[in-house]
């Protein structure tokens, strides 16, 4: 555990204060004590495996899940007020569109249902079919779109009455690359205006991206928080890693063991103080009569973190 | 490999448990009910109800009475129930014709005065005056059971006026008879008289019938609701298939709601400023205005194909067509509300319309049903809503009327309403 849980200010005007967040669903504990602040224009990452908590720490905040203890509030108003509710964008990870209407008749229909009317909801729902690049594809239906459109228009729904704190919840799962670049596009464009952002994901380089912060949540706690660089030098401070690929595959495994490393299918991870201890522990290998088919030095990352923290890979 | 493809498909109908429902419950449950209806049990028989005015008073008109009312098939009303406690005047030749179009009964006796002095109409004679009976001509078996059993009642509760009678044609027709023939004549008639004193001190013979031919007592007919209807039963049938399609299309509309639960559409919608209460208002709003849009094709194809009087109807209507689309749609929502998943919705759906809609006349009028049926059958909408357009199309009443119908419906459409929104909670928060 990392020093990365902030005592928090409790200020009202933050986009998001979070404190001591406990939700059980029966026998699981979905959130476990979670404290959380979230800075004006401020881009903050929720990176965590499948089952970490990060939806239902999502759905706590747009008031969906009502915890069993502690609080939350949007810029002040608590979680599920008006408002919160008129402060918060969603985008949930589920395609949540009507499949039978066109692109501009679903943006209308959530425009209304957050209040907008007449030109003000027209001109809302122009803008955000511009910020997702779908103006000539407008009077498309829902269902005739590709799978990259959809998931740009799930998030312009959430933007169209103009929150001011975009809760994005997994915006790319099931998205072709091509699709999720100009995903990442569109969300430096709105953050490059100011927005305040919470966006969950498991994929790192996700978080690496677009985040300012990030928070490694896993079984309902937030473990690390900081931006990258804050993590990686918590976790590893000048150590390197080093990643070995062996010809053996899994008889390797105690030898990498032993030598203070990590086994994971064929690869053994290695953390030195120093890069020039690499020449001693390619040594031992080859001492050892372990055949080497790779070997890289690298800098640590949010996976390496990861690992480091948990003891599992991030996508298991 | 048969094998195989048979135990796979039959683990799968095992968790399945709609389709298994729709398998072995509804089929048994249908079969219970029309096995009712049809008569499947002696003690659920369907009886008709008869109102029977008595103008003449004689001895020949009170043992015809006696002879209808100790048929088991029918039950004969001489007045009116007690109201209150009170005992209500008997049944007048108008009261009687008002009772009927108000559908009290299907069909009203009029025993005339003079029937006893020639009850029997032997060779068609037009010197007496007939039994006028009148019926609702939507019912188009009781008349004509009524119309027989009566006949046989005469045959059978008065023989020795029958005999009496006879004599008298004879002596008509045959040129006269010596006093000696008809001494012995009276003698015979007074002794079949005692015997049937002995055999049936109550005055009625509920004995196997002897074969009547018809024709004994002479009976006109006359339609006191629906004489001048082009089309007598389509009104009935309007309003019948509608109410079952509607229920249909209206837990199909609510269904939305499971499909929104399910991609998460449901949850972005509340997280707007859209609150569960003003969802299910708007669904519920939604489905109604299906409904009387389906309510209305069906009455305009109605009237344009099958010649309804509809136009001359439509204030009432709209009052049932409204009072119905409401608590169809009610309906609709409390069922979605029961389900998690559309897959769920569909068979339960199916298994419950059908069983309310064969229970509340939409596939086989109530009035032919048995008495306990026609009572379960006000556990439905579809048998408040059938009576009330029945009301309408069929015996043309004011629109005073229908409050009965309008009550219950709007009553049955608030309370279905509210158990919805209840169950509608486990949406709102997790």
């Amino acid at each position: 555990m990392t020093s990365a849980q902030p005592a928090p200010t409790s200020s009202p005007l933050k986009p998001l204060c979070a404190e001591g967040l406990v939700k059980r669903f029966g026998e699981v504990t979905a959130l476990n004590g979670i404290t959380l602040e979230l800075n004006r224009g401020e881009c903050l990452g929720l990176l965590g495996p499948n089952g970490a908590g990060k939806s239902t720490l999502i759905r706590s905040v747009v008031g969906r899940v009502i915890p069993d203890a502690g609080t939350v509030t949007v810029f002040g108003s608590p979680a599920g007020s008006g408002g919160a509710r008129a402060a918060l964008g969603w985008v949930p990870q589920e395609l949540a569109l009507y499949p039978r209407l066109t692109c501009r008749e679903n943006l209308e229909a959530f425009g209304r249902y957050h209040g907008l009317g007449g030109a003000s909801l027209q001109s809302a729902v122009e803008r955000c079919l511009e910020w997702a690049a779908l103006v000539d594809r407008a009077g498309e239906r829902v269902s005739n779109l590709s799978g990259g459109m959809k998931r740009r228009l799930n998030m312009a729904a959430g933007l169209i009455h103009e929150p001011r704190l975009m809760l994005m919840d997994e915006p790319t799962v099931g998205v072709d690359p091509q699709s999720r670049n100009r995903i990442f596009e569109m969300i430096e464009a709105l953050h490059a205006k100011g927005m305040s952002i919470i966006y969950t994901t498991h994929y790192m380089e996700e978080a690496e991206r677009l985040c300012d912060r990030i928070a490694i949540v896993d079984h309902g706690r937030i473990i690390a928080l900081g931006t990258k660089d804050e993590l990686v030098r918590n976790a590893f401070a000048a150590r390197s890693e080093v990643i070995a690929h062996f010809r053996e595959g899994d008889r390797v495994a105690e030898w990498v063991e032993q030598h203070g490393g990590r086994y994971l299918e064929g690869t053994g991870q290695f953390t030195l103080e120093h890069p020039s201890e690499i020449a001693s522990l390619l040594d031992a290998a080859a001492k050892a009569g372990h055949e080497l088919v790779d070997v890289s030095l690298r800098k640590p990352n949010l996976e390496s973190v990861f690992l480091h923290l948990t003891g599992r890979e991030l996508r298991e | 490999m048969i094998a195989s493809i048979v135990r796979t498909a039959l683990v799968s109908l095992r968790r399945d448990r709609g389709a298994l429902a729709l398998s072995f419950i509804l089929p048994v449950a249908f079969f219970t009910i029309f096995a009712v209806i049809f008569g499947g049990r002696r003690d659920t028989t369907p009886k008709i109800t008869v109102i029977a005015v008595d103008e003449d008073h004689s001895r020949a008109s009170q043992r015809l009475i006696k002879g209808l009312e100790a048929e088991g098939s029918l039950v004969v009303r001489t007045r009116p129930a007690q109201k209150k406690g009170a005992e209500q005047a008997e049944y007048t030749a108008q009261t009687a014709e008002a009772a009927v179009k108000a559908g009290a009964a299907p069909v009203a006796l009029i025993i005339p005065q003079g029937f006893g002095e020639n009850p029997i109409s032997f060779g068609g004679s037009q010197d007496h005056p007939a039994i006028r009976l009148l019926k609702d001509s939507s019912d188009i078996v009781a008349p004509q059971m009524v119309a027989g059993l009566l006949q046989k009642v005469a045959m059978t509760s008065m023989p020795d006026v029958m005999a009496e009678q006879g004599s008298k044609y004879f002596e008509e027709y045959a040129g006269g008879i010596t006093p000696e023939q008809r001494k012995r004549i009276q003698e015979n008639l007074d002794q079949l008289q005692r015997y049937q004193n002995e055999q049936n001190p109550g005055g009625a013979n509920a004995g196997p019938s002897s074969g009547s031919g018809g024709g004994l007592v002479s009976i006109t007919t006359r339609d006191v609701v629906g004489e001048n209807k082009r089309s007598p039963m389509v009104s009935f049938y309007a309003a019948a298939i509608g109410v079952m399609f509607l229920l249909f299309t209206a837990s199909s509309a609510a269904g939305s709601l499971l499909d929104e639960a399910e991609s998460g559409t449901l949850d972005r919608v509340l997280s707007s400023h859209v609150t569960m209460t003003t969802l299910l208002a708007g669904k519920l709003t939604y489905s109604a205005l299906l409904a009387f849009a389906q309510l209305v094709l069906m009455f305009v194809w109605a009237w344009a194909v099958f010649k309804l009087d509809f136009l001359s109807h439509i204030p009432g209507f709209v009052v049932m067509g409204v009072c119905t689309a409401l608590a169809v749609a009610a309906f609709g929502m409390l069922l979605a509300s029961v389900c998690s998943t559309r897959a769920q919705l569909g068979p339960l759906s199916t298994l419950v319309i059908l069983i309310m809609s064969s229970v509340g006349g939409s596939m086989f009028p109530r009035f032919l049903m048995p008495q306990a049926m026609q009572k379960a059958g006000l556990l439905t909408i579809n048998a408040w809503a059938i009576d009330g357009f029945t009301k309408i199309f069929w015996r043309d009443e004011p629109l005073s009327h229908l409050w009965p119908q309008v009550v219950v419906l709007l009553a049955v459409a608030a309370v279905l309403f509210a158990i919805a929104r209840r169950l509608a909670r486990r949406w709102e928060y997790a």
